[in-house]
């Protein structure tokens, strides 16, 4: 994917030169120069291309090598014939349980967003408390030391128990590993505010309301979404393993179910989808993040 | 008569990894209504702690501020402060700098094309109005002050409190903002204390220098009365006895009396006055 787009990237260097030498007469040396120009543009963008396309290739080549000593694990070739076909109709839904495999990330990304969304409507406002009232962060500050090291999955039991149903479990389970670097994000800053920045407010007595609007939110929205920047990862790390556990319609309890019909090469389409949504997730956030920031605008 | 802003044996320490610090010892100054101040001090003696001591942004260990007769508790918008630093929010431009001051002074009782007419002769009076929609990382280090100087101007504060207000600017730029300065000052009689290192700047704009001595546990060493009419213009005063008597006793000061905790600066002050 990205060998395509950087190419096309460097194309629009070499049409622009072609018209430009064509307009004007050419002098002498100008027809080597352009020669060079082109070629040198040809060698960065084979420099910029070649070594992701190398590091596929070799992956290709361990993994097919791989795969003819094994029994079970597919080749790149019958993979690709099954993502073809898995891709041909990623929508269709064939009962409760079965259905295409765009449904089963749509679900996904369904659980994430919700459980992501109330850890960040939750997690944001709490960092903001506990950087500003040093009271409430010497209170808490223990009890978030304690639990965030637990595995996100050690609380599916208790979302199971509260909620008796999987669905919300699993949701409750992406909140609770989402809302941990929230909160301790937007406290960090909060508490890395320069005192200069709170000065100004104080000399023009600012009110708590006009504070937070005009300094306190500006300077930690950069904060904040690195916070949710990392969630969002954690949260897609932890859906699937979750889903594997709580069943249901999901890339993750799909991967499980290919498990026990013993599907290899599905799974291992399923592990590039999950981590090609991964990966757009994370250049979504950075693109947001970098929005947002005032360093960038 | 009373004087209008006492600094009262204000004694100032902070808290470090060793122990107290401190900063300021017994410092005890007045300052007319309208008056002029410049503290000259070798640097880390302890001038933006007076200062800050003025706005009500540090608190005094022993002693206070008074200010017209009541004792200063915080900081507060009559006290404007240009910072050594500047202090300019990052994420608003040049104007939105300013008129986050102005619209907190005068956001109650004016419309806002008032508010922003009051901008924009900040703007204008730092010879910045081009800068209008500039946010701090665009501007250079001299332009960040003027817009600094521009916001606490704009609050007509009744004390104006600035600590190296012209440090970062070249010579040309800087003479501009000091005439500027005394006509703002002539005009709105508003009481000015200002932190400097430069004797010229303390001599042409002050009607007294505050001397301090060397920290830590800095002290005023001396005051200067200035006695040049006003208004000053600074190429007569190039030729003018009295400025360098004054110049010359403050730089006297720096370089012995700061060291010698101000024991000398008694017998300089006899001298010079
Ligand atoms: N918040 C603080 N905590 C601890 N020590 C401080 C603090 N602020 C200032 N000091 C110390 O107090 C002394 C005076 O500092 P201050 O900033 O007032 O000096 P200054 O005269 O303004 O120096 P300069 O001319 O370099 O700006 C210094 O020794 C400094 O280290
Ligand atoms: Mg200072």
């Amino acid at each position: 994917m990205s060998a395509v787009i950087r190419l096309q990237a460097v194309e629009p260097d070499t049409v622009t030169t072609a018209p430009a030498a064509a307009n004007t007469p050419p002098p002498p040396e100008s027809g080597p120069s352009r020669a060079s120009r082109i070629a040198g543009g040809l060698a960065a963008a084979g420099k910029a291309v070649l070594p992701p396309i190398m590091g596929l290739a070799v992956l290709v080549g361990v993994w097919a090598l791989v795969s003819t000593f094994s029994d079970y694990l597919p080749g790149p070739r019958a993979t690709f014939l099954a993502a073809v076909e898995l891709f041909s109709d990623p929508f269709y839904v064939a009962g409760p349980n079965d259905m295409g495999i765009g449904w089963n990330v749509l679900k996904s990304l369904g659980r994430v967003a919700l459980g992501f969304g109330l850890a960040a409507l939750v997690g944001i406002p709490l960092g903001f408390l506990l950087g500003r009232f040093s009271l409430l962060s010497k209170a808490f500050n223990p009890v978030i030391s304690l639990l965030r090291p637990v595995s996100p999955l050690a609380w599916l039991p208790i979302g199971l128990a509260v909620f008796k149903a999987a669905d919300p479990a699993a949701i409750f389970v992406i909140f609770i590993c989402s809302i941990w670097p929230m909160i301790l994000n937007t406290a960090m800053g909060v508490a890395a505010l320069p005192q200069d920045y709170m000065n100004v407010a104080r000399v023009l007595q600012l009110s708590e309301w006009k504070i937070f609007t005009k300094i306190l939110l500006p300077a930690t929205v950069p904060y904040v979404l690195t916070g949710a920047k990392l969630a969002l990862g954690i949260a897609w790390l932890v859906i699937v393993a979750s889903e594997m556990l709580t069943g249901g319609v999901g890339i993750g309890f799909w991967v499980w179910d290919e498990w026990n019909n013993l599907n290899m090469s599905h799974i291992i389409v399923a592990i590039v989808v999950i981590g090609s949504v991964g990966l757009a997730l994370e250049a979504g956030m950075a693109k947001l993040a970098q929005r947002f920031d005032y360093r960038h605008q | 008569m009373t004087p209008y802003l006492q600094v009262d044996h204000a004694s100032v320490e902070f808290r470090t990894p060793r122990g107290l610090f401190r900063a300021l010892d017994n410092v005890n100054f007045k300052v007319s209504e309208g008056e002029f101040v410049s503290l000259i001090g070798h640097s880390g003696c302890g001038k933006s702690t007076v200062l800050n001591l003025i706005a009500g942004l540090v608190e005094p260990t022993a002693g206070g501020v008074v200010l017209n007769g009541r004792e200063v508790a915080g900081p507060g918008p009559e006290r404007a402060v240009v910072f050594q630093n500047h202090s300019l929010l990052p994420w608003l431009t040049a104007y939105g700098n300013i008129h986050l001051a102005v619209e907190k002074v005068f956001g109650a009782q004016e419309t806002a094309a008032q508010l922003k007419a009051r901008t924009e002769a900040a703007l204008e009076l730092v010879g910045l109005a081009k800068a209008r929609d500039k946010r701090p990382h665009e501007l250079s280090g001299g332009m960040k002050q003027r817009v600094g100087i521009a916001r606490a101007l704009a609050m007509e504060p009744k004390v104006l409190l600035m600590d190296e207000p012209f440090g970062a600017l070249d010579a040309l730029t800087r003479a501009n903002l000091q005439d500027s300065l005394m006509e703002i000052q002539a005009k709105l009689k508003c009481t000015v204390v200002m932190v400097t290192h430069d004797v010229d700047e303390a001599v042409l704009l002050s009607d007294r220098v505050v001397m301090m001595t060397n920290g830590p546990a800095a002290t005023i060493g001396e005051i200067l009365d200035v006695k040049l009419p006003r208004p000053r213009q600074r190429l007569k005063l190039a030729e003018d006895g009295e400025y360098h008597r004054a110049c010359a006793a403050i730089l006297r000061f720096l370089h012995q009396g700061g060291a010698e905790r101000g024991h000398a600066g008694a017998a300089l002050a006899l001298a010079v006055g």
